[in-house]
C-alpha cells in the first residue's frame, strides 16, 4: 500500500468557504476535486500538501448549460457527464471524442474539467480541446470573479493563471454556426496519457474555412496551440491540401520531447498525422457528413 | 471417459472430469478470500523497507537515530544488525548469494537498505524518511551488452576473486555438426532479437506476517509463496531454525506467475523483526516495490540463425544468448539447468543439428529472471524459434503456415529426441495447426490482407492487416528426481487422501494455488478416480503443518506432478476399497468390477457397494481379511518419470494503422493440446489469461532503465498491463494427445498461452507492416519506426 504523508483535511461547504479556507491555509493547501492527479502524486510522495480542501460539496459548479451565446461548464462537472452531454455532443462533438479516450470509466466518474484545466498537464486532453475551441475560463477569488481567455490560461506545464486563494469556477465556449470539431489521440494503451493528440475546430463559409482552431497535447506546443497553422487555414478552401499545410506547420512548430512513449520525430509525425485527421473529420462534421 | 459419460452429482457437478464452477469462486467473488494482508494478529507490528534510490553506490554511513526516536517506531534493522545474526546475505535458488539488507554497496535501484518496525504501517513509512543514508555513487552497468567490457564496473565485488560481471556460460547441442549444417545450407538467416525485461505484476504484491512464539520457539509465517514447503526448508537451512518449529502458511494468493517462488529480503526481515521485538510483524510491499525489486522475467538478448534449403526444408538452428540476470543470480530453476529449459529452443520442428550458447552476466538491475509463467525459459525459447521461422519464411518468400506445416514433426516421429536432448513423448502437430487454420479461416484472411495491402498502397486507407502464427512445444512438470532438484531438493510431490466414514474426503496437496483452481481440479481428479462427488472432497493446500512435502506450484507442474500424485493416491484407496468391498460382499476381490464409484459382483450389477458404503464399512466392525488395516486412506509421493510436452498452434490477426503505428488485436485463435481436460473451463481460463499476458508483452509491457540504472517501469502508469480493451474475444480449440506416462494423460497448461502467444502477436504485426524484425513491446512508436527502417531499442531510456 502506498500512503501519503500526513495532511489535514477541510471540507468546504460553498465557494466562499473554499476561498476563505485557501486564504487561511496559504500555499501549503491544495483543493481536491476528483483527486485523480493529486492523490497519486501524494501516494508516491511527490506532492505533500499540508492541507486538502475538499470542494466536492460546493454547490452550483456542476452545470452544462447554454448561457447567452456560450456554453458554460461548471468546474466540478465530471468527465463522465461531459461524455454523456447531448448539448456538448450537438455543438462540439470534440468533447465526446476526447472523453472516450480520457482514462477509464472509474477516473471519468470522479475527475473534473476544472481539475483537468488546473492540473495543466502538458499531455492533458481537455486542455487541448479547450485550446482548439477557444473561449474563456472564469476564476474567482474573495474580491470577485475574473475572466481569462482560454489561450492565456495555461502558462506552461503545470502552471495556470489561477493564483493563490483563487478557484476556477467555470469554463465557457462560444456557440457558433456551421462548425465541426474532432479529437484524435494515440495512446499506448487505453487509459494512458497521450503519446500525442490533436483537437480541431472548423467553421465553414460555404466551401471555405472561415475560422479554425487546433489544440495539441503532449507535443510541447505552447499553450497547446500552433497559431501559424490556424492562420494558414483561415480563408482557405476546406480541402486536403489546406489541411496538409496546417498539419505540416504543426509538425514543424511543436516541440515534443523524447521519452518512453516515443522519440521526438515520431511525435512530430503524429502531430501532423493527427491534425490532418482531426481537421478532415471536423470538416466532414461541419458539412453534416459525419456525426 | 468423455464429458457426456460423466455422471452428475446432486449439486449438478460432474463426478469426474468436466465443466463445473470453481469451488473457490464463492469466497473470491464475495470478497471473502483471506490473503496475507488480511492476517491480523494481536499486538502485530508493521514493517517497511527503506530502498536505495540509486542503482550502484557504496553506503558510507546509515544514521537511524531520528527514525528510532519516532514515537511509534519499535526497531530499525540494518545490514549491520543482520550481520550480527549471520543473515545479512542469503543464498539464492541458483547457488548465488543475495543481500538481505545492504552491508557494503547497493547494486540496483530499489535494493533493501533498512527495515523499520512501527506500531502502524503509516508510521513505518513515515519513519523511512527519517533514516539518513550517505551514498557514494558508482558507475552503473545497465546494458548487458557492455557488462563484459574491460572497463565495466564490477557489480559483485563481494564475491571472492571476482574481476568481471560474468556468471556462467552454458551450451547444449552439437556445435561442430551445427556449423557443418550451416556451412552447407542453401539459405541462412540470422536475426538479433531482444526478449525484454518484463514483470509478472501479480495483483497481490509480496508480503509476510511472521510470528515467533517466544515460549514454544515456534515460528509461524503467513507469506506469499508458491512453494511453502521449499521455503520452510530454506528458512531452516539459512536461519538455523529447527524445521519442525517452522510453519509456513500460504493462504489465498492473488497471483504468482513465478513472482512468488523465491525468498525475498522482506520475508527474512519480518522474521527477524518478530524475533527482535517479540511481536508478530507484518510486511507488505507496495506496487512500486513489487515492480522494482521482485523477480522480473526474461531480459534475453538473442542472436538466432536458421539454416534451410531453398525450397524450405529447415536444417539447423543456433542461437547465442546474452542473459541479463541483474545484480544477483536469483533465478529459480532446476540446478542442472542454469538457463532453465531454454535448450528446448528447437521447438516443434525437425532438424539435422542445433546448438545454443548462453552467457549470463550481472548488471545493476533487480535480480530474478525466471518468472511470468515462463516454464523455466521455454517462453524465450519458443519466441526465438517462432520468430526465426517467420524470418526464414520472409527470406524464402514462403507462406509462414506452409513453411511450418512442411517442417513440423510428424506424428510417426514420436517419441522424438531433439538435437539438444529432449525426448518428446507424443504429439500430433499438423493436426493442431490445421485446426487453428480452420478456425481462423486462414485462406480468407490472406485474401482480405491482400486487399487491405492494395488499398493501402493505392493511398485509399492507412489500415494494414497481419496474420501471425506461433507453434509451441513446452516441457513441463519438473521433474524427474534423477535430473531435477532445486537447492538439492528433488522435484517430487506428495499427496495424502483420507476418506471419512460417511464417504466424504479430504485430499492434502504439496502444491499451492495462486488462482489456478486447485481446490476444484484436484477434487475432480479424486472424483474421477473414486466416484465421490467433487463437492464432497475438501482440498487442503498451502500450510506446511497440514500437507505433505513437495516443491510447489510453478513451471506448470501442479497437474503433471501433484495431479499424478493425487491420481496415484486415489488408486491406492480404490485398491483398498476393493478388498473391503469384497469382504462386505463376501466374495473375492477378483470377482468385482468397478463403475461410477461402485464395486459390484461381475455378472450381478445389483449386488455391489458404493465407495460411500465401503468407507463406512472400512471404519466399522466389519471383519477384514488378514493383514488389511481398517480405515480408507493413503499417501503417495510422485516422482515423474519424464516431463510432459503440451503443445499448441496459435494464430493472431491484427489491424495496424500505418499512419500512427497503432495495433489492434482483432482475433486470437488458440488451439491447445494439454491432453485430457480435467475441467475445460479452468483450462480455458488459463489460456485466456496467458493470451492476455502475451498481448501485453508483445505490445506494451516493459521494464526499461535509464543509463544510470533508474527503473522506468516502477508503477502501473509506466508498466502497462493490457486491459479488456486491448484483448479480443478469444477463439479456442483443442486437440487431445494424452501423455503416455502420466496416470491421467494430462500435460499441464498453466503457462502454455503465455509461452506461445507473444510470437504470434509479433509475427502478426510484422506481417502487417512487411518488416522482418522489431523487438517487443510493439508500441505505436516502435511500429512506426520499424516501418521507417529505423528501429527503436526500448529497454534503455530513449534518447
Amino acid at each position: 500500500m502506498q500512503v501519503p504523508e500526513t495532511f489535514d483535511y477541510e471540507r468546504a461547504s460553498n465557494i466562499d468557504d473554499a476561498i476563505a479556507l485557501l486564504e487561511r491555509h496559504g500555499d501549503e493547501a491544495r483543493l481536491i476535486a476528483g483527486g485523480h492527479s493529486l492523490l497519486p502524486m501524494m501516494k508516491l510522495r511527490l506532492a505533500f500538501p499540508e492541507v486538502l480542501i475538499d470542494i466536492n460539496d460546493v454547490p452550483d459548479l456542476d452545470h452544462i448549460r447554454i448561457d447567452g451565446d456560450e456554453i458554460a461548464i461548471g468546474a466540478m462537472v465530471r468527465h463522465a457527464a461531459i461524455l454523456d452531454s447531448a448539448l456538448l455532443a450537438e455543438h462540439y462533438p470534440i468533447f465526446r471524442d476526447a472523453e472516450r479516450v480520457i482514462a477509464d470509466p472509474l477516473v471519468r466518474n470522479r475527475g473534473t474539467i476544472g481539475g483537468s484545466f488546473c492540473q495543466a498537464d502538458p499531455a492533458e486532453d481537455l486542455s487541448a480541446v479547450g485550446a482548439a475551441l477557444g473561449g474563456s475560463v472564469v476564476v474567482r477569488s474573495s474580491s470577485g470573479s475574473r475572466t481569462v481567455p482560454m489561450r492565456e490560461f495555461h502558462e506552461g506545464p503545470y502552471e495556470t493563471k489561477v493564483g493563490d486563494a483563487e478557484i476556477l469556477t467555470e469554463v465557457r465556449f462560444p456557440i457558433r454556426n456551421a462548425t465541426g470539431s474532432a479529437y484524435e489521440k494515440v495512446e499506448r494503451r487505453v487509459g494512458d496519457w497521450a503519446v500525442a493528440a490533436a483537437g480541431a475546430f472548423v467553421q465553414l463559409d460555404g466551401d471555405m474555412i472561415a475560422d479554425a482552431g487546433i489544440g495539441l497535447a503532449a507535443v510541447g506546443a505552447d499553450h497547446f496551440i500552433v497559431p501559424d497553422a490556424e492562420a494558414a487555414l483561415r480563408g482557405k478552401p476546406a480541402i486536403r491540401e489546406s489541411f496538409e499545410e496546417a498539419a505540416q506547420l504543426c509538425h514543424d512548430q511543436c516541440s515534443p520531447v523524447t521519452d518512453q512513449r516515443g522519440p521526438e520525430d515520431y511525435k512530430r509525425h503524429l502531430a501532423r498525422e493527427l491534425v490532418l485527421r482531426a481537421l478532415t473529420r471536423a470538416t466532414a462534421r461541419a458539412r453534416g457528413e459525419e456525426s | 471417459m468423455t464429458a457426456t459419460d460423466v455422471p452428475i452429482s446432486a449439486e449438478g457437478n460432474p463426478i469426474g472430469f468436466g465443466r463445473m464452477h470453481r469451488k473457490e469462486d464463492a469466497r473470491f467473488l464475495r470478497g471473502a478470500g483471506k490473503y496475507v494482508d488480511d492476517v491480523t494478529l494481536p499486538g502485530m507490528l508493521h514493517g517497511a523497507i527503506l530502498r536505495s534510490p540509486i542503482a550502484h553506490a557504496r553506503i558510507t554511513s546509515i544514521d537511524t537515530s531520528a527514525a528510532e526516536a519516532h514515537p511509534k517506531v519499535k526497531a530499525v534493522i540494518t545490514g549491520q544488525t543482520l550481520e550480527g545474526l549471520g543473515l545479512a546475505w542469503m543464498p539464492t535458488l541458483s547457488q548465488d548469494t543475495q543481500s538481505v539488507l545492504c552491508t557494503d554497496k547497493v547494486r540496483f535501484q530499489g535494493q533493501e537498505v533498512a527495515f523499520v518496525i512501527a506500531e502502524d504501517k503509516y508510521s513505518a513509512r513515515d519513519a523511512l524518511q527519517l533514516i539518513d543514508v550517505d551514498y557514494e555513487p558508482l558507475d552503473a552497468v545497465v546494458d548487458a551488452k557492455h557488462a563484459l567490457d574491460d572497463d565495466a564496473p564490477i557489480v559483485r565485488d563481494d564475491l571472492e576473486g571476482r574481476t568481471d560481471n560474468h556468471i556462467y556460460d552454458w551450451e547444449a547441442g552439437d556445435a561442430t555438426k551445427c556449423d557443418e549444417v550451416f556451412r552447407n545450407a542453401e539459405v541462412v538467416v540470422t536475426q538479433e532479437m531482444l526478449y525484454p525485461r518484463v514483470h509478472p505484476a501479480p495483483m497481490e504484491t509480496c508480503g509476510s506476517v511472521a510470528s515467533m512464539d517466544p515460549i514454544s520457539g515456534k515460528l509461524t509465517i503467513w507469506t506469499t509463496t508458491q512453494a511453502p514447503h521449499a521455503h520452510r526448508t530454506l528458512y531452516a537451512l539459512v536461519a538455523g531454525l529447527p524445521e519442525h518449529k517452522i510453519q509456513v502458511i500460504s493462504p489465498d494468493i492473488g497471483g504468482g506467475f513465478g513472482n512468488k517462488v523465491g525468498i525475498y529480503p522482506g520475508y527474512v526481515c519480518s522474521i527477524v523483526g518478530s524475533i527482535v521485538t517479540g511481536k508478530p510483524v507484518k510486511w507488505m510491499e507496495d506496487r512500486s516495490e513489487n515492480l522494482m525489486s521482485t523477480s522480473f522475467a526474461r531480459d534475453y538478448h538473442m542472436t538466432g540463425s536458421i539454416a534451410a534449403t531453398r525450397d524450405g526444408k529447415i536444417q539447423g538452428l543456433k542461437v547465442d544468448v546474452l542473459a541479463d540476470h541483474g545484480a544477483f543470480n536469483g533465478v529459480a530453476q532446476p540446478t542442472k539447468f542454469p538457463a532453465g529449459f531454454f535448450h528446448i529452443f528447437t521447438g516443434s520442428y525437425d532438424y539435422d543439428a542445433a546448438h545454443c550458447n548462453v552467457t549470463a552476466v550481472y548488471t545493476n538491475k533487480a535480480p530474478g529472471g525466471v518468472a511470468y509463467a515462463c516454464s523455466f525459459r521455454v517462453t524465450e525459447a519458443v519466441y526465438l524459434v517462432e520468430r526465426m521461422v517467420d524470418c526464414l519464411a520472409d527470406e524464402l518468400g514462403m507462406d509462414p503456415a506452409e513453411l511450418r506445416m512442411n517442417n513440423l514433426l510428424k506424428p510417426e516421429q514420436f517419441p522424438y529426441t531433439t538435437p539438444t536432448g529432449w525426448e518428446y513423448d507424443s504429439g500430433d502437430y499438423p493436426r493442431a495447426l490445421d485446426e487453428a487454420m480452420r478456425i481462423a479461416g486462414y485462406d480468407e484472411l490472406r485474401t482480405e490482407q491482400a486487399e487491405k495491402r492494395r488499398a493501402y498502397e493505392a493511398g485509399e486507407s492507412s489500415m494494414l492487416m497481419g496474420i501471425g502464427i506461433s507453434f509451441f512445444t513446452e516441457g513441463v512438470g519438473a521433474g524427474p528426481r534423477k535430473h531435477m532438484d532445486i537447492l538439492g531438493l528433488g522435484m517430487a510431490d506428495g499427496c495424502e487422501l483420507r476418506i471419512h466414514p460417511t464417504g466424504k474426503a479430504v485430499v492434502r496437496l504439496s502444491v499451492q494455488s495462486q488462482g489456478q483452481g486447485h481446490e476444484t481440479t484436484f477434487a475432480q481428479i479424486i472424483s474421477h478416480e473414486l466416484g465421490i462427488p467433487p463437492e464432497d472432497i475438501d482440498v487442503v493446500h498451502g500450510d506446511t503443518d497440514n500437507t505433505p512435502f513437495g516443491l510447489g506450484t510453478y513451471g506448470s507442474r501442479s497437474t503433471p506432478v501433484s495431479g499424478a500424485a493425487a491420481a496415484v493416491v486415489a488408486r491406492r484407496v480404490k485398491d483398498k476399497s476393493r478388498i473391503i468391498a469384497a469382504a462386505a460382499l463376501e466374495c473375492s476381490p477378483d470377482d468385482l468390477e468397478w463403475e461410477h464409484g461402485r464395486w459390484f459382483v461381475k455378472g450381478d450389477p445389483d449386488n455391489g457397494k458404493t465407495i460411500q458404503d465401503i468407507a463406512m464399512a472400512a471404519h466399522s466392525s466389519l471383519e477384514l481379511p488378514e493383514g488389511v488395516e481398517g480405515h480408507l486412506d493413503a499417501t503417495a509421493v510422485y516422482d515423474p518419470p519424464e516431463l510432459t510436452y503440451p503443445f499448441g498452434a496459435y494464430i493472431c490477426v491484427t489491424d495496424v494503422d500505418a499512419g500512427t503505428g497503432e495495433v489492434k488485436v482483432r482475433r486470437f485463435i488458440a488451439v491447445d493440446d494439454c491432453g485430457p481436460r480435467i475441467n475445460p473451463m479452468i483450462v480455458e481460463g488459463q489460456v485466456h489469461g496467458g493470451v492476455a499476458d502475451g498481448i501485453g508483452m508483445a505490445l506494451m509491457e516493459l521494464i526499461a532503465f535509464e543509463r544510470d540504472g533508474t527503473n522506468l517501469g516502477g508503477s502501473f502508469m509506466d508498466y502497462l498491463l493490457p486491459t479488456s480493451m486491448e484483448c479480443p474475444s478469444y477463439e479456442l480449440g483443442e486437440t487431445v494427445t494424452p501423455s503416455p506416462h502420466h496416470p491421467l494423460g494430462v500435460k499441464g497448461v498453466g503457462e502454455s498461452a503465455t509461452v506461445g502467444s507473444p510470437a504470434a502477436v509479433v509475427n502478426s504485426v510484422l506481417d502487417a507492416i512487411g518488416v522482418r524484425a522489431a523487438d517487443m513491446p510493439l508500441t505505436p512508436a516502435v511500429v512506426w519506426r520499424a516501418m521507417q527502417g529505423s528501429p527503436l531499442r526500448m529497454d534503455l531510456a530513449l534518447e
